[in-house]
């Protein structure tokens, strides 16, 4: 049935329509990302690529197409939502910690809840993945206490908590300043070095140049290019000419 | 004309009104754990999908908000006795109580539930989280946080009008005091009395809203900062 996506990928799309009223936002869009890829999909603002995301996570259904997810069938009405979503992890552009919550109590809710982990387990979880982000002495604040480079680096160590196969970053450093990019950027490399099979939503072309083995340019709601990270240097369509062109300031 | 205060004459009744402030307080306090309880329901109620749910959970929040509590109480005195229901006007007194704060929880949750940004929903699903879990953490616990201030004034208001309850003879402070008027004929001294009483119970109550804030919410403890 998948003749076209070898049975190793996480994650693949096939043929994904999705309308909001009578907007096309999506109209046909394939890819796959392989065990251990890191995907790029980069593009203008409208250009579908957030909305492509999070139809990966089901927070978008579609109205046509084929999502398959670590095996699960995300655009089938019957999909198992709480299974699909132990499996992937996402991290939004507004951290969305729980504000009422230390960052150790947003770590571990999910491990205790849904895997039903012991508290004194999910807290030594806590504490590893904050050393993931290099953030183990701020196991006991609250979120509005930390920068917004610290709360997008917990907000990394919350979904790697729950072990995913695959992360979803959906835009993950446009709410910071450079300098906090970087640092997020740092996190984002680090697990990509370890092997974390993830899906980046990203404005930044250079980290996306550095980062993907893998870019997908979307246009108007369709997969516009799509190649090794060394198409952001040649471009062959004209629209990603000039994407790259305007995109990136600093090459 | 000068004002002739005799207080000794009406504090010799000390023990009457003692034991109409604790009557005051247990009928605050009882009206007040099941109205959080019931303003809840409804505030969830108000959410629900099915629109059956919905509507009804409005239809009672705007009722209670537009009609007179002197007026629900007597609704539901005379509506039990009607169906052949007798009840203590204690108990009677605190249904009425509790259905009307009850509608107010309602409004003053349903504003704490509007507050919670979309995105934390969103998190909470993509951790994986059911329904249930996502209300009690994500929803419920934050929006009380939040609205904790708007919902004890509301518990304060009401131990305030609960005097009205002295109309089904209920024994509270204001019953009393009508009590003690008529027989020392001293109406300006016992009205002055029980409204220091009143006061000293409204800070009673709004000292252990404190202190239950204080247990609750540890991050307002440590920071200091609404939510």
């Amino acid at each position: 049935m998948q003749q076209d996506t070898p049975a190793t990928s996480i994650v693949s799309l096939r043929d994904v329509q999705k309308s909001f009223g009578s907007l096309k936002v999506l109209d046909g869009v394939s890819f796959a990302v392989e065990r251990g890829e890191v995907l790029a999909i980069i593009g203008r603002s409208g250009s579908g690529k957030s909305t492509a995301l999070r139809c990966i996570d089901r927070f978008e259904r579609v109205d046509h197409g084929e999502i398959v997810v670590c095996g699960h069938r995300v655009d089938s009405p019957d999909v198992d939502l709480r299974a699909l979503r132990q499996d992937v992890g996402i991290v939004f552009q507004s951290y969305n910690l729980f504000p009422h919550l230390t960052i150790e109590q947003n770590i571990t809710l999910a491990p205790c809840s849904v895997k039903r982990m012991a508290l004194s387990q999910a807290k030594e979880l806590a504490r590893k993945v904050l050393a993931q982000v290099g953030l183990e002495e701020k196991l006991h604040a609250y979120p509005e206490q930390l920068s917004g480079g610290q709360q997008q680096r917990a907000a990394i160590a919350r979904s790697l908590a729950m072990q995913p196969k695959v992360m979803l970053f959906d835009e993950v450093t446009s709410a910071l300043d450079p300098e906090l990019t970087a640092e997020v950027q740092r996190v984002i490399e680090r697990l990509a070095a370890e092997g974390m099979t993830m899906v980046m939503v990203t404005h930044e072309m250079g980290f996306a140049k550095s980062i993907a083995d893998r870019i997908v340019f979307m246009h108007r709601g369709k997969v516009h290019e799509t190649g090794p990270a060394s198409i952001l240097t040649s471009p062959t369509t004209p629209e990603l000419a000039q994407f790259v062109g305007t995109g990136d300031l600093k090459s | 004309m000068g004002i002739e205060l005799d207080f000794p004459a009406v504090l010799e009744r000390w023990p009457n009104f003692l034991g109409g402030a604790i009557l005051t307080l247990e009928l605050a306090f009882f009206a007040t754990v099941l109205g959080a309880f019931l303003g809840t329901l409804a505030a969830v109620g108000r959410r629900s999908h099915s629109l059956l749910i919905a509507r009804t959970c409005k239809v009672y929040v705007e009722a209670i908000r537009n009609t007179p509590l002197l007026v629900q109480i007597f609704l539901v005195y005379f509506g039990l006795a009607s169906i052949g229901l007798k009840l203590s006007a204690f108990t009677v007194a605190v249904a009425a109580l509790t259905i009307n704060v009850g509608a107010y929880t309602a409004e003053i949750m349903r504003a704490g539930f509007d507050a919670i940004p979309r995105g934390q929903l969103e998190a909470a699903e993509g951790l994986a989280l059911s329904r249930l879990q996502i209300y009690w953490h994500i929803i419920l616990l934050p929006a009380v946080e939040r609205v904790y201030p708007a919902l004890t004034s509301q518990f304060v208001l009401l131990m305030l009008a609960s005097s009205v309850c002295s109309q089904i003879s209920a024994e509270e402070l204001t019953a009393v005091a009508n009590y003690i008027q008529s027989d020392t004929y001293r109406a300006f001294e016992t009205y002055i009395i029980i409204a220091v009483l009143y006061i000293f119970l409204s800070l009673v109550m709004r000292a252990g809203f404190w202190g239950l804030g204080f247990v609750l919410f540890p991050r307002r403890r440590r920071l200091g900062t609404p939510l």
